[in-house]
């Protein structure tokens, strides 16, 4: 966990009483609307369709459990007892009242969140890999690069009004969780021939209206640059993306239109004014800040205790657990446990309050009081000792979050769609809960394999769609739902957009189109292990479009 | 963002001006005395584009009342009464289409509170 220091808590009380102030003036009609929303915005206030909604950012999806608990506080008090995780770790709060936000604030605050740069032009949370600092394949932890990031550009006043939102993801393994390609800048963190660990910068990536994977425009950056890079980029971005037009303004469109190389050119140009100044980072800063985070205190364990072999041959639900919910660890006699936020029939990704103080509880119990946010929507505790797994499994088991679907074509990514969002067209919740029960049959999902579904209800695309091995996307037709659905997008290392199947299909016709796919899937793939997303690759969306618009 | 009074209005059939209340976000519509209700059916209905304006005009002033103002369809019949006209003014109007997760008893006296 980051530790935080005086300062932070300091600016966070003056920033909630500042927003207090401005609530009451708003309140009292001294502020008009137009005068407050970019105040709210400032602070992760938006106003949907029945209520205002409050995102908390958290930061590189690492939460302590006294933050849950704050939490579970806010959605128990202040809204209606649930929250929702966000696909850039992060979480909403969907009812919460304006007249109340100053007070939920504070409570949170106390925990060291706040929604400062959760909504407007600003950069958002820096993400990264869920598994940050345990993953075996990563060569260091990705969260210290990202609090370095994130202390930086915090308020930053060059980049509080860039043109549009930004964000940025980074990565320090082998296989992206993070999903940094899809990002305005994608840090991926490797070693270079010399052996030296630096980054590699990415750039232009983004969903919405006009997707894009990110460039690589620099194979190899010393860690030392990575802050004064990261400016010229800005700068870059802010002196040319196009401020005129909302859907051109992303830095995507920028990179697009000026082309990678020439874009490179640019930031190249703009950093030798800055590389060697005030930026370049001085190691003890970075000491420092490295120092901040603190790591468990792990007990000395061997690996696969003999109790736990037994457990599982003796519980086949537990066996199966294991094998979906539970990664390795870097440190022996220690597993990285995944909590499924998509039972069956469930919303994706919310929890109730109870079930947030619950995991509090398990993670001080079992993981050195840690957890984390994925971008797939799921909760993480991250220091599991192996011995320790069936006695969690049960009491996660007891409140829901012990589905193993992890990475199966139940665990859907999905935006709160029409359900809340004033932006949507479409409904996204209630197909990821038919999609839910459709393929409740778990020996199915196995053999089906890794197959991710992503839904949106807009083309903003916050369930990120495009990238989903099946994307559906909802329009509206004539006052009607209706969904477009693309095959073979992935997020990863090797990430791809989606190709369109066909002509978009009504609400009620949803859930049979992607058990045609499915079905079509099991039929075409060359062999069982042969993913969802190498059937695709081999033989494109035709097969399955002829198959799909047969039928329909 | 232009002004719901700059936006291009064309009144095809029955609407009212619905808004979110400041405080608190909840879904609210204009009434025919200038002031607001939670009750679709205490809504004013017009059915044309002047008329429409003129109610939208009177809603867009009261800034400290209602935010974000705009003209919405709704369906009329005797059986119903007034209705929404459109998926999203259901959803307003009803809640999400999801069933939503046990209010909690503090939640439940936030929201009576508040």
């Amino acid at each position: 966990m980051y530790v935080y220091d005086d300062f932070d808590w300091a600016f966070l009380e003056q920033r909630v009483s500042e927003f207090r102030d401005q609530v009451r003036r708003r309140l009292s009609g001294e502020l008009t609307e137009d005068e407050f929303k970019l105040l709210r915005l400032l602070n992760g206030v938006y106003l949907q369709l029945h209520a205002y909604m409050l995102r908390i950012g958290i930061p590189y999806g690492t939460l302590s459990s006294a933050q849950m608990r704050a939490l579970a506080h806010v959605a128990r008090h202040y809204d209606r007892g649930y929250g929702h995780f966000t696909t850039r770790q992060n979480i909403q709060f969907h009812w919460i009242k304006l007249e109340q936000l100053p007070d939920a604030m504070a409570y949170l605050g106390k925990a060291r969140l706040h929604g400062i740069q959760t909504s407007g032009n600003s950069i958002r949370n820096v993400t990264t890999d869920q598994w940050a600092g345990v993953a075996p394949d990563e060569i260091e932890d990705p969260r210290v690069w990202a609090e370095v990031v994130r202390q930086h550009t915090t308020l930053h006043p060059e980049f509080s009004f860039l043109p549009r939102k930004f964000k940025i993801a980074i990565t320090a393994a082998q296989h992206d969780r993070a999903a940094i390609k899809i990002h305005d800048i994608g840090l991926r963190l490797h070693r270079n021939g010399a052996g030296e660990t630096g980054f590699e910068v990415l750039v232009g990536g983004g969903l919405g209206r006009t997707p894009f994977i990110a460039k690589s425009i620099r194979p190899f950056l010393s860690k030392r640059d990575i802050l004064s890079y990261v400016e010229a980029i800005l700068r870059v971005y802010n002196q040319f993306a196009r401020r005129d037009n909302l859907y051109k303004s992303r830095i995507k469109i920028l990179v697009h239109d000026l082309g990678a190389e020439a874009f490179a050119r640019e930031v190249e140009a703009e950093w030798q004014y800055i590389k060697d100044g005030p930026l370049a980072l001085d190691p003890a800063v970075i000491a420092e800040i490295a120092a901040r985070f603190r790591y468990p205190d792990y007990a000395r364990l061997d690996d696969d205790p003999p109790e736990l072999a037994s457990l599982r041959k003796a519980d086949r639900r537990f066996d199966k657990w294991v094998t979906n919910a539970v990664a390795n660890h870097k440190v022996p006699g220690y597993t990285i446990v995944t909590l499924s936020l998509k039972p069956e029939g469930g919303p994706p990704g919310d929890a109730t309050s109870d079930q947030m103080d619950a995991i509090a509880d398990l993670a001080d119990r079992y993981s050195f009081g840690e957890i984390r946010v994925g971008h797939e929507q799921n909760l993480v505790l991250p220091h599991v000792a192996q011995r320790d797994l069936a006695g969690l499994w049960r009491a996660l088991d007891a409140i829901g979050v012990a589905t193993p679907n992890l990475g199966l074509v139940s665990d859907i990514i999905a935006c709160p769609g029409l359900d809340y969002c004033s932006l949507a067209n479409a409904r996204s919740i209630p197909i990821a809960q038919e999609l839910t029960r459709r393929f409740r049959d778990l020996n199915l999902a196995h053999d089906l394999g890794r197959l991710h579904i992503n839904i949106s209800g807009c083309i903003n695309a916050c369930g990120h769609h495009h990238v989903g091995h099946i994307g559906i996307l909802g329009v509206e037709k004539n006052g009607e739902e209706f969904y477009q659905i693309t095959l073979g997008g992935r997020a990863d290392e090797r990430a791809e957009l989606g190709k369109l199947l066909g002509p978009a299909v009504p609400y009620a016709k949803v859930a049979d189109v992607v058990e045609e796919v499915v079905a079509a899937y099991l039929e075409l793939r060359e062999r069982p292990n042969e993913t969802f997303v190498e059937t695709i690759k081999r033989l494109g969306v035709e097969p399955f479009k002829e198959r799909v618009y047969a039928t329909h | 963002m232009t002004s719901p009074l700059e936006q291009k209005l064309k009144v095809k059939g029955p609407v009212v001006v619905t808004a979110n209340r400041l405080r608190d976000g909840a879904v609210i519509y204009r009434t025919a005395a200038g002031g607001w209700t939670t009750q679709i059916r205490g809504a004013a209905i017009v059915t044309t584009t002047p008329a429409a304006q003129d109610l939208l005009k009177g809603a867009v002033a009261d800034d400290v009342g209602a935010v974000g103002a705009y003209v919405a369809p709704v369906e009329v019949s005797d059986e119903h009464g007034v209705r929404p006209g459109n998926l999203r003014e259901r959803i307003r109007v009803a809640g999400p289409t999801i069933a939503l997760p046990e209010i909690s008893a503090p939640a439940l006296s936030a929201m009576r509170r508040a």
